[in-house]
């Protein structure tokens, strides 16, 4: 746009301050309260600076990661293994799903998209909570199947790595739906025609033509999935057990259970190391996406 | 390939529906319901819509969380939008890089890290400025804030990269200044985004529980924190009635909001 010159700094400032200030900045003081010591204060950690008889001395410590090493390493592995569970299978279940919006009457495609989102609008909090009421002992789903005569005493759905892998899919599966509606709604037509014309048999032309082409829309959907999955808190809160534990359940009971902020600051810290790779990936694919 | 609806797509439909809806289902069904226990149907009955009227802190918090949402989403229309724009159209700047990695991260980084972090600045800025001065329904709107603006400048990019410039430079010809070439060409232009930007803001806001939970204070309680509360001490019927509330209310703004939009467009493709 021209004509703007010095005046679209009015544009940029406001925003780029307002991110900078609530978003960078306040990562920088996690990162500094990660190195100080907990304390029985309020706040509950000693400042990293302290003025002594001898001048100003230095208080940082890598305590809280030591303790992070000990303690929370099978939290990341379980995180990691869930969301990547979640992952690959948001992506086969929301395939078809948008493969088919895609390919339905042009009049239908909005609304079904809307459906598609429509929960989203609603809180997830409810919802995951309404997976409960299926999953538990004296739940829906137990019942069902025992009445149709397929187990005799209630089998244990909720509270164990199912009943977690289950609810992220549930939660997550809009974020792959709509990038992969979006690759595949572009997909030219033609080429799927000449490939069939050709004598290649739907899975082949499945293969060779409509996989690659819906990529872009794969590794966008897998980042939304993913990156998020990772440190979901309401999710394990809610439908996990004592042995699920992941990253993001550990920080809040580090920071409201235990009241140890460094050690919670540590967790997120290595938390933001973790994620830093696939979100250098994500603002790439997401970069190309939008320039196409 | 055709755009019939062949079996294989008709069930992946039904199957993916079924799979996202089931839950809300059950939900508006039990909030119906006149046992306590969950699983058992004991007819139909109001009273759980009954007790929800008569609880004050349900009542309370749904109030705040109203109050902080649409605070939230206004502001962060006003910074989403500008962002959006600066993004799209101006392809070079200095900090572009960092801008556009700002926008982004938070829209995927996990809420515990938001929270936590927003929750360590204002402590330290308490400390340092002496502000805020106490935590609540401002600093949850500061947070909620924060990342609706990134959402929100996701929606307006988008629309702006399908919008017809000819336009804009059609008013700059004509010698309108930037300002007003945005006010009265670009913003009616995408006006779509504007509106499905506030409502995503707002509804993101009204369902927030990590970040609030971590930047609030004991004077602001969020609806999401009071249900949250409540569902952990346990399963309480009175929860399905306010879900069942909270979905009418989401449905029909979202089809108001959609049904006014869609008479826009006609009425501009009619002229």
């Amino acid at each position: 746009m021209t004509g703007w010159g010095w005046r679209r700094w009015a544009l940029i400032a406001p925003p780029f301050l307002w991110l900078f200030v609530f978003f960078l900045v306040p990562l920088g003081v996690v990162a500094a309260i990660s190195l100080s010591q907990s304390a029985d204060t309020i706040p509950p950690y000693a400042p990293l600076v302290m003025h002594t008889p001898q001048g100003l001395a230095g208080n940082a410590t890598l305590d809280s990661y030591r303790l992070v090493c000990r303690g929370c390493l099978r939290a990341y592995g379980n995180s990691l293994v869930y969301a990547a569970l979640a992952t690959g299978l948001c992506l086969l279940v929301g395939y078809p799903i948008a493969f088919a919006i895609a390919r339905a009457p042009r009049a239908w495609r909005n609304p079904l998209l809307f459906l598609v989102i429509l929960p989203f609008w609603t809180s997830l909090l409810i919802r995951v909570y309404a997976w409960i009421a299926i999953l538990q002992p004296t739940g829906l789903l137990n019942r069902a199947l025992r009445a149709l005569g397929l187990i005799d005493t209630p089998i244990l759905l909720i509270y164990n790595d199912f009943s977690v892998i289950l609810g992220l899919v549930y939660a997550y599966l809009p974020f792959m739906i709509l990038p992969l509606y979006g690759s595949l709604a572009q997909l030219d037509e033609n080429l799927v025609e000449a490939a069939a014309d050709l004598g290649a048999r739907p899975w082949r032309v499945f293969r060779a033509v409509v996989l690659p082409l819906s990529l872009p829309g794969i590794a966008a959907g897998a980042l939304l999935v993913f990156i998020p999955a990772i440190g979901e808190f309401v999710i394990p809160d809610l439908l996990g057990g004592p042995r699920t534990l992941m990253v993001g359940k550990v920080l809040w009971q580090e920071f409201f259970d235990n009241v140890d902020w460094p050690a919670a600051a540590a967790v997120a810290i290595v938390l933001v190391a973790v994620l830093t790779a696939p979100l250098l990936v994500a603002q790439r694919v997401i970069e190309r996406g939008s320039a196409r | 390939m055709s755009r019939r609806l062949t079996l294989f797509r008709a069930a992946a439909l039904a199957l993916g529906f079924g799979f996202l809806y089931l839950p809300i289902a059950l939900l508006v069904a039990y909030s119906f319901n006149r046992s306590r226990l969950v699983a058992v149907w004991g007819g139909w009955s109001l009273r759980w819509y009954a007790a929800l009227g008569d609880d004050d802190a349900f009542r309370n918090a749904a109030l705040t969380s109203l109050e902080i949402g649409v605070m939230a989403a206004s502001l962060a229309l006003a910074l989403g939008t500008s962002a959006g724009l600066a993004i799209a159209r101006f392809a070079r700047f200095p900090g572009r890089a960092l801008f556009s990695f700002m926008l982004m991260a938070p829209l995927v980084v996990p809420e515990v890290i938001l929270g936590l972090s927003l929750l360590l600045l204002f402590v330290a800025s308490q400390a340092w400025l002496g502000w805020p001065a106490s935590r609540g329904i401002a600093t949850v709107t500061i947070a909620h804030a924060t990342f609706g603006a990134c959402f929100v400048a996701v929606l307006v990019r988008a629309q702006l990269a399908g919008f017809d410039r000819s336009l804009e430079e059609a008013a700059l010809d004509l010698g309108a200044r930037p300002f007003a070439v945005l006010w009265r060409v670009t913003l009616p232009g995408i006006s779509p985004a504007l509106v499905s930007g506030w409502l995503l803001a707002f509804t993101l806001s009204l369902d927030d529980l990590v970040v609030a939970s971590f930047v609030s204070g004991p004077s602001a309680t969020t609806l999401p924190m009071a249900v949250y509360s409540s569902v952990r001490i346990g399963v309480t019927p009175e929860v399905n009635a306010l879900a069942t509330v909270f979905l009418g209310v989401v449905i029909v703004l979202v089809a108001l909001a959609f049904s006014l939009l869609a008479r826009q467009d006609r009425r501009r493709l009619s002229e």
